[in-house]
């Protein structure tokens, strides 16, 4: 795929590059707008960076080799040793999965050929999802309908600056929206610890709302929500820990709401079932859906997360958390989580690709580990074999599916380093076997 | 390298032959004529088999983000219907909404050699072609929604120059790599999202005060004029709704003589008569659709078991959503673009509502005279399941089997239907039109759906059988580009089909207003919305064919 925005300017010793309209590939938004120069190798973000895309372009890539047992081999050696340790396994574990589209159809391709089990590294948050999709269904937005038309946004849980630095800027607070329904401002709410109110500001944004409670609370202030939403009476004066009279102002603004958004990013609900909370969220919208419009909103889909599971469900029919061992797939996604498996000693061999941010570090475990992984991936212990890749977005072409698994954008090739792609890896490595 | 079939009956409606005896020779994919010299490398001896093209699906949802939360939503469905790996194929599942190499098998393993996806997003077209792309076996294209899109509706409430909005239209299916474009619920999708409910043909849309008459005529002009060969591909207002035949007879009258597609008429010709207020309504659609020689329709036959609705039509199917088998439905607002719906549904044959829709499909099919204007769809796999044509194929051939299907449904259904009185059975030449030459007529597929010298290469052969069914459901052999891809039913050559496109002029100064609203509006630049042609034949491994379209005029 061409870049043809590439503006090269190259003399004898130096090469500089500048390219507009950049996919940034470091977490499920996917943000297209920005602007990033490569002075010999070296990238930085001229325009419409934030910390997580400045962190990513501007990272210094270590020297890094292919190694098998921690001695340095070459490509063709480590290719080899993989395809003769997955030859060799019962029971591969193909983790991870930080990677595009190209990636992953590698991926499932390899997995089903060996027989393997496929989930991604962040599933734990995106099956909180996953099962409210598969038990109950629901009703979402996505980032361009909310960005212009929500008068109500409703934060479920916090960390969503953290995770997605941009959100309030190019979402809830965007200098220019299309309908005149979201005037005269829009109004943010956050139930959870920690609320960020601060984040959400700007010219687009009037009242924020703040119901500060632990994460274990979210679903019971939203139930009670729901509740008062349909005239029940609740008992006591709080619930969740908030007071009632603050649930039912609450509930006033959902009922003058034009287009009500409730948002969450998922891996912030890190508490026992939280699926019940998302369950809760999606049933305030189902509720509210009867008379008025609202929607659902999950962020998320960071390291390819989105990606991952669309690939799977397209080519397998299942989200993640598959296992090959029968030549079919066979959906099961409790025991499929790779995380519980290695935690119980199931599987003989975990295959870890991990190829946009070098914080995915593999889980620590005593069974051989492949690891595919952009050079600089944070390791806890030495791999089996160990084979740097490129970054989809930065040292290679690719596309990668946004959180609201509706865009999918392109990703240029930035020309950072000459790192081969883990579609070509894994291919060449399922050509060994 | 020539091959040569031997001594089957050929059934090529577009080039005038039914049933005659003839040798068919391919080189290069192509059909040719006999070699001077007589040498062929292969010859398969087909004597008493009957030959007809590669059959097309003109309007299956084969790829894009509502098939795929189709797929996520109901992994029950796939259990039991999971398909391991081969030396030559991958994995997969089937049922309702199959995984794509599977649709792609499958749709080979029954003949068919083209599939058109007729719900494109330009939003989602990426991730649309993707799953094309990881559909192997068949050649597909996909129609492109347009009529919701805030784009669209705002020129139009502008009374935007029409030359632009053309301009509008051609840079869309462009951009989206499409071959047709398809209109899904005029407007109302849009008007959903502004808590309308309904949206009627003469009815405002509340915000832009333009109407679904306008948005259908709009665009069916426009694509005319671009000289774009499929007229528009309209899936109506009202969808579902008892009553809504008044509707459609009405669209179909609006057209005012422009060629439009009425997609899955079934869904859309209901009346109001009768105990439930619930009748057929098709005797009077296909009384007008035989009066119109500017309309083409296909049905979107029901046929019963479970399966899973799913369309653009977000207003619809939220409403819908309350018939929901198992009662778990997605409805998306999409990206000031579009929307979707995705909702299970279980058709049963003692349900009055089902068997009658499965009669009003029927009756549509044996009511319409004209086989070049009635294309074979369930609407895969709103109706049902695509491999269910085989089934749907008796029936329409097959009178007494029809009558004892009659038997198995619903008492009072059955009593409200004409079916018993109609006496059609479709002969094979009608099916080859059905599903062939009529498509690929429509489509503006030059090479494809006919066995003429230079036609592409696609040949299905069957064994003559007076089950109809079996017989169509088990090809002996399927030709894909000249290769032998199916035999006696089963995959033996995986092969990559092409996405075939249409490519009307277009003036590029649209690209200024168009970069500025992406700018102002959108969540992704103009640059990345659209999908280059690298992203299809490098990223997809696939190749593109532009099927020519008529000169623009204004």
């Amino acid at each position: 795929m061409q870049d043809s925005s590439a503006r090269k300017a190259t003399d004898d010793r130096a090469t500089h590059e500048l390219f507009e309209n950049v996919t940034c590939p470091f977490c499920g938004m996917l943000c297209d707008d920005l602007e990033v120069e490569n002075r010999d190798g070296a990238l930085k973000v001229l325009k419409n960076g934030c910390g997580r895309s400045i962190a990513g372009f501007e990272r210094k890539l270590p020297l890094s080799r292919p190694q098998i047992r921690s001695k340095d081999a070459t490509l063709a050696e480590a290719v080899k040793e993989a395809a003769a340790l997955i030859g060799k396994a019962n029971n591969p574990l193909f983790g991870g999965l930080a990677t595009g589209v190209e990636g992953m159809r590698a991926a499932m391709s390899l997995a089903e050929r060996a027989g393997g089990v496929v989930d991604h590294a962040l599933s734990e948050g995106q099956y909180r999802n996953v099962k409210v999709l598969q038990s109950a269904g629901w009703t979402t937005s996505t980032l361009t309908e909310t960005r212009n038309r929500v008068d109500l946004l409703i934060v479920v849980g916090s960390d969503i600056r953290k995770l997605h630095p941009r959100f309030f800027d190019r979402i809830v607070s965007p200098p220019d929206s299309m309908f005149d329904v979201t005037a005269p401002k829009r109004t943010v709410v956050f139930i959870g610890e920690a609320p960020e109110g601060a984040a959400a500001n700007g010219p687009q944004v009037g009242d924020t709302v703040t119901l500060p409670c632990k994460v274990e609370q979210i679903g019971e202030v939203l139930g009670a929500l729901r509740a008062r939403l349909r005239g029940f009476r609740v008992n006591g004066k709080t619930a969740g820990g908030i007071a009632l009279a603050k649930i039912d102002a609450l509930a006033e603004l959902c009922r003058q709401a034009r287009y009500g958004v409730v948002v969450w990013a998922p891996p912030t609900l890190d508490v026992p079932h939280a699926e019940l909370t998302v369950e809760q969220a999606m049933g305030l919208v189902k509720d509210l859906n009867q008379t008025q419009r609202f929607a659902g909103l999950s962020l998320g889909g960071n390291e390819g997360a989105v990606t991952a599971a669309a690939v799977s469900t397209w080519q397998s029919g299942f989200p993640l958390r598959i296992s090959y061992a029968s030549g079919a797939p066979h959906f099961d996604p409790y025991r499929y989580s790779i995380s519980r498996m290695l935690m119980a000693g199931e599987g003989d061999l975990l295959v870890w690709i991990a190829s946009i941010s070098p914080d995915l570090s593999p889980p620590s475990t005593d069974i051989a580990m492949i690891v595919l992984g952009t050079p600089g991936l944070k390791l806890q212990q030495q791999p089996t074999v160990f084979i740097p890749v490129g970054t989809p977005g930065v040292d290679h072409a690719g596309r990668l599916i946004r959180c609201d698994s509706v865009v999918s954008l392109p990703l240029k090739n930035l020309h950072r380093a000459e790192l081969p792609r883990v579609g070509d890896v894994l291919a060449s490595i399922e050509a060994a076997l | 390298m020539v091959i040569k079939l031997s001594g089957g009956k050929v059934y090529d409606p577009a080039n005038r032959v039914s049933g005659e005896v003839r040798d068919i020779y391919a080189e290069d994919g192509k059909i040719v004529a006999a070699p001077a010299d007589g040498r062929v490398a292969q010859e398969y001896d087909i004597k008493g088999r009957v030959v007809m093209a590669g059959a097309i699906d003109p309007h299956t949802h084969i790829g894009g983000g509502k098939i795929t939360i189709a797929r996520m939503l109901l992994p029950e469905d796939h259990i039991k219907d999971e398909v391991a790996r081969t030396d030559l194929t991958r994995a997969g599942t089937g049922h309702a909404v199959p995984s794509t190499m599977v649709t792609g098998y499958r749709y080979a393993e029954m003949g068919y050699t083209a599939c058109f996806e007729p719900a494109m997003l330009p939003a989602n077209s990426r991730q649309a072609h993707m799953e094309m792309g990881d559909t192997p076996m068949v050649d597909k294209g996909a129609f492109v929604m347009l009529g919701s899109d805030d784009y669209f509706l705002r020129q139009l409430a502008a009374k935007q120059e029409f030359e632009r909005i053309k301009d509008y239209v051609a840079w869309t299916m462009h951009s989206a790599q499409a071959i047709a474009v398809k209109v899904v619920n005029p407007g109302g999708i849009s008007a959903f999202k502004f808590n309308q409910r309904k949206l009627d043909l003469d009815e405002e849309h509340v915000y832009y005060h333009v109407t679904p008459r306008q948005i259908i005529l709009t665009l069916a002009r426009a694509l005319k004029e671009l000289g774009v060969v499929h007229p528009l591909h309209v899936h109506g207002c009202n969808l579902g709704i008892p009553g809504n035949v008044e509707s459609t007879l009405a669209t179909i009258r609006a057209a005012e003589g422009l060629p439009l597609h009425m997609t899955h008429t079934q869904f859309l010709s209901y009346g109001t008569e009768g105990d439930r207020k619930f009748s057929s309504g098709a005797p009077r659609v296909a009384e007008l659709v035989n009066k119109s020689p500017n309309i083409s329709i296909d049905v979107g036959q029901v046929l019963f078991g479970q399966t899973c609705t799913a369309s653009g039509d977000s207003m619809r199917q939220y409403a819908i959503g309350k018939s929901a088998h198992p009662k778990r439905t997605v409805i998306m607002d999409i990206e000031c673009d579009a929307g979707c719906g995705v909702v299970p549904m279980r058709y049963r044959d003692k349900s009055f509502v089902n068997a009658l829709q499965w009669a009003i499909g029927l009756e549509t099919f044996l009511l319409v005279e004209d086989p070049w204007r009635m294309f074979l769809t369930t609407d895969h796999p709103n109706g049902a399941p695509f491999y269910t044509y085989p089934h749907l194929i008796r029936l329409l051939m097959d009178k007494s089997f029809r009558n004892d299907m009659l038997q198995k449904i619903n008492r009072d259904a059955a009593a409200m239907s004409i079916l018993p009185t109609i006496t059609r059975e479709y002969t094979l030449d009608e099916i080859a039109i059905m599903t062939r030459a009529g498509p690929a007529r429509s489509l503006g597929l030059r090479d494809r759906g006919h066995l003429g010298l230079g036609a592409s290469a696609d040949i299905t052969v069957y064994r003559d059988n007076a089950d109809r069914e079996a017989m169509f459901a088990t090809p002996e052999l399927v030709f894909k580009n000249g290769e032998l891809i199916v035999k006696n039913n089963k995959v033996v050559k995986v092969t990559q089909g092409a996405t075939h496109v249409a490519r009307p002029a277009y003036d590029r100064a649209i690209e200024g207003p168009l970069k500025t609203y992406f700018d102002r509006y959108h969540t992704v630049r103009m640059e990345n919305f659209k999908l280059t042609d690298e992203e299809i034949i490098d990223g997809d491994r696939g190749s593109i064919v532009v099927q020519p379209t008529r000169p623009r005029v204004s």
